[in-house]
């Protein structure tokens, strides 16, 4: 299929050196090409309608020389990005600007590692990030999206967390509100590893996350919570999928949305039990208040189990601010307005709290409690 | 008079739970409600603070002589009405001292005061905060979040000291405290007692009494106050049980 990536392809081609690279980007936008944007006849995209973005015109920000070279080592860890799994990361892996972490083993980095990613007006960005955290290393990740136009980025993180190594992830999307943002994170963890992420929503037209959590060892541990907070005519959409294929891991996941006027959410989540993944331990709350008749989430959170010996709860709920709650504040002479807002304020902080870096988080509060009109001075 | 619930009927749900109340209560007074489970206690605390869940069906209450049922239940905290909760709320993200301004503050500004900015509120709330002997950590921390039931009460007398109200409510304070918790408590409220406020103690239980002395104490039983006496009546209760009143109830 022609589009407007095909000559940009062609032309970013010809500065990739790298055979392996090279060989792998053409292979991906061979994929792309044959299976083009995801529409919403795929199940997967049933409530996301991209046509907004492939309908827009974007000029792919210059040349392989943003990329790293990357190391043989790791080209097989880049292999293993699931290129298939719809045309975006198909056009991400062929784009690709790569950038190799590597986290020395049993290395603790004092400093949080901070990656800001921001584009220009019709420009398209593919990073595409690779994270080894080694056997017994400990990192905190800060993986920021602050573009201020209408803008186009196709990001993956590929994430490997190796036994008894402990990641901290906060991914922070505060794209403009004319922007189009996708984003694929994937996570593979090892014996005894923990990986805590928290994903704030905040920007974006258009916003989708796919977040893909995979045990391959006993002992492990996730935390994959989140918050989309949307207004106007935003679209926040979120797929993750946990996945518990060996015995005696952990999962813990919380998403909530808050979404006004008339914007539109969307939280797919699936747990897998694996029929040999016993003593699983997994659990999953998916909250939104939708604070406009006209705003609407469509939550689907999903449990598939193959095996007995597991404890595994999950949830979903969509509604209002709870009465009492309300009227508590409303007897401390609070008007109405003020009440609803500190409340909603209450329920998003509730995952930015999770934040430990003070400025993020303190500006994130900032942004939210912005958009709820309320001044908290200490 | 402060306060005037005339022949009041109210109720939850399309059922009628208050039958018929009347209540005064002027300045200067503490009055102890009591009375058996589903006997309408709650009920009447919810109605007085403006709970939209419940209905009044009939009859009037008149605040400081204004209708006071015409006000929302905000309206009514800043002209002086107070309720502390059963079971208070947790407002997570908004620390103590931060909520107690917005409200101090939105009271102020009703009376066409001036409002506290947060140093000098800070100094203000230092002051209340010595009535029930709470710690200033506490004002950092999330409104009643991973609050002790008896911070959570404390908490409560805290807010009440802060926003100074005319007519306070206390429904079922004492409930789920030790004695320890419940005396610091008792003692914040006999502090706040003055001749420019009253007090509505809503309790199912005497023990409270011991330490708030109450000028008035009234039985309520099926929706209606069927005994009321000073004092010695909460003793008398305690002494016979709510039996004794249940009949009193039937027989009228």
């Amino acid at each position: 299929m022609e589009t407007q990536f095909t000559e940009q392809f062609k032309e970013f081609l010809r500065s990739e050196t790298d055979p392996v690279l090279r060989r792998l980007r053409e292979v991906a936008f061979a994929v792309f090409a044959g299976a083009g944007f995801p529409t919403v006849k795929d199940e997967d995209w049933k409530y996301t309608n991209v046509a907004p973005l492939v309908s827009g015109q974007w000029s792919v920000a210059r040349s392989v020389g943003q990329s790293q070279v990357v190391p043989d080592r790791d080209i097989d860890l880049v292999k293993r990005f699931e290129t298939a799994r719809n045309g975006f990361a198909a056009l991400n892996m062929a784009f690709a600007a790569f950038k190799v972490i590597r986290i020395a083993k049993d290395t603790s980095v004092p400093e949080p590692i901070e990656l800001l990613f921001a584009t220009d007006e019709q420009v398209a960005i593919f990073p595409h990030i690779l994270v080894i955290a080694e056997a017994g290393s400990k990192a905190i990740l800060i993986e920021s999206y602050a573009s201020t136009a209408k803008s186009f980025t196709n990001a993956a993180v590929q994430i490997i967390v190796e036994d008894n190594a402990n990641l901290t992830h906060y991914r922070v999307q505060r794209e403009s509100s004319e922007a189009f943002h996708v984003g694929t994170t994937e996570v593979s963890l090892g014996r005894g590893s923990l990986y805590d992420s928290t994903n704030i929503n905040l920007g974006g037209a258009l916003s989708r996350h796919d977040i893909d959590v995979k045990f391959t060892a006993e002992g492990g541990e996730a935390f994959v919570d989140g918050l989309y907070m949307v207004g106007g005519t935003q679209h926040a959409d979120t797929h993750s999928i946990i996945d518990h294929t060996v015995p005696n891991c952990t999962s813990h996941q919380t998403y909530k949305g808050v979404l006004n006027d008339s914007a539109r959410g969307v939280f797919n989540g699936k747990v897998f039990v694996r029929e040999n993944a016993h003593g699983t331990d997994a659990q999953q709350s998916n909250k939104n208040l939708l604070l406009s008749n006209d705003a609407r989430v469509d939550t689907k959170p999903q449990l598939e189990i193959f095996n007995d010996d597991v404890k595994c709860s999950h949830g979903a709920t969509v509604g209002q601010l709870e009465e009492e709650e309300l009227f508590y504040l409303l007897t401390r002479g609070l008007p109405d307005s003020l009440a609803r807002n500190l409340l909603t304020y209450g329920f998003a902080e509730a995952i930015i709290r999770k934040i430990g870096i003070d400025s993020i988080r303190t500006s994130l509060d900032e942004a939210v409690l912005n958009r709820l009109n309320v001044k908290l001075e200490v | 008079m402060l306060l005037e619930v005339k022949d009041l009927h109210a109720g939850i749900d399309g059922k009628e739970i208050l039958k018929g109340l009347n209540l005064q209560v002027r300045k200067g007074e503490v009055h102890a409600i009591m009375g058996p489970n589903g006997s309408g206690k709650s009920t009447l605390s919810k109605v007085l603070a403006g709970h939209p869940s419940y209905e009044v069906i009939s009859g009037e209450v008149l605040y400081e002589g204004k209708n006071l049922l015409d006000l929302e239940p905000d309206e009514r905290a800043r002209e002086g009405v107070f309720m502390a909760f059963q079971y208070p709320v947790e407002v997570p993200g908004v620390s103590n001292s931060q909520f107690l301004r917005l409200a101090y503050n939105q009271k102020m500004l009703h009376h066409g005061l001036e409002e506290l900015d947060p140093l000098e509120f800070n100094d203000y709330l230092k002051e209340k905060a010595k009535v029930v002997d709470m710690d200033p950590q506490f004002f950092k921390r999330s409104v009643n979040e991973g609050f002790s039931g008896g911070e959570k009460k404390r908490n409560e007398i805290l807010q009440m000291a802060v926003l100074e109200p005319k007519l306070a409510i206390l429904d079922e304070t004492d409930s789920g405290l030790d004695i320890d918790a419940l005396r610091i408590v008792a003692e914040g409220v006999n502090t706040l007692r003055s001749p420019d406020n009253a007090i509505i103690l809503v309790t199912h239980y005497q023990r409270l009494l011991n330490f708030i002395v109450p000028d008035m104490v009234h039985v309520l039983a099926n929706g209606r106050i069927v005994k009321e006496g000073g004092k010695d009546l909460a003793l008398e209760l305690e002494e016979k049980g709510y039996d004794w009143v249940k009949g009193a109830a039937s027989s009228k």
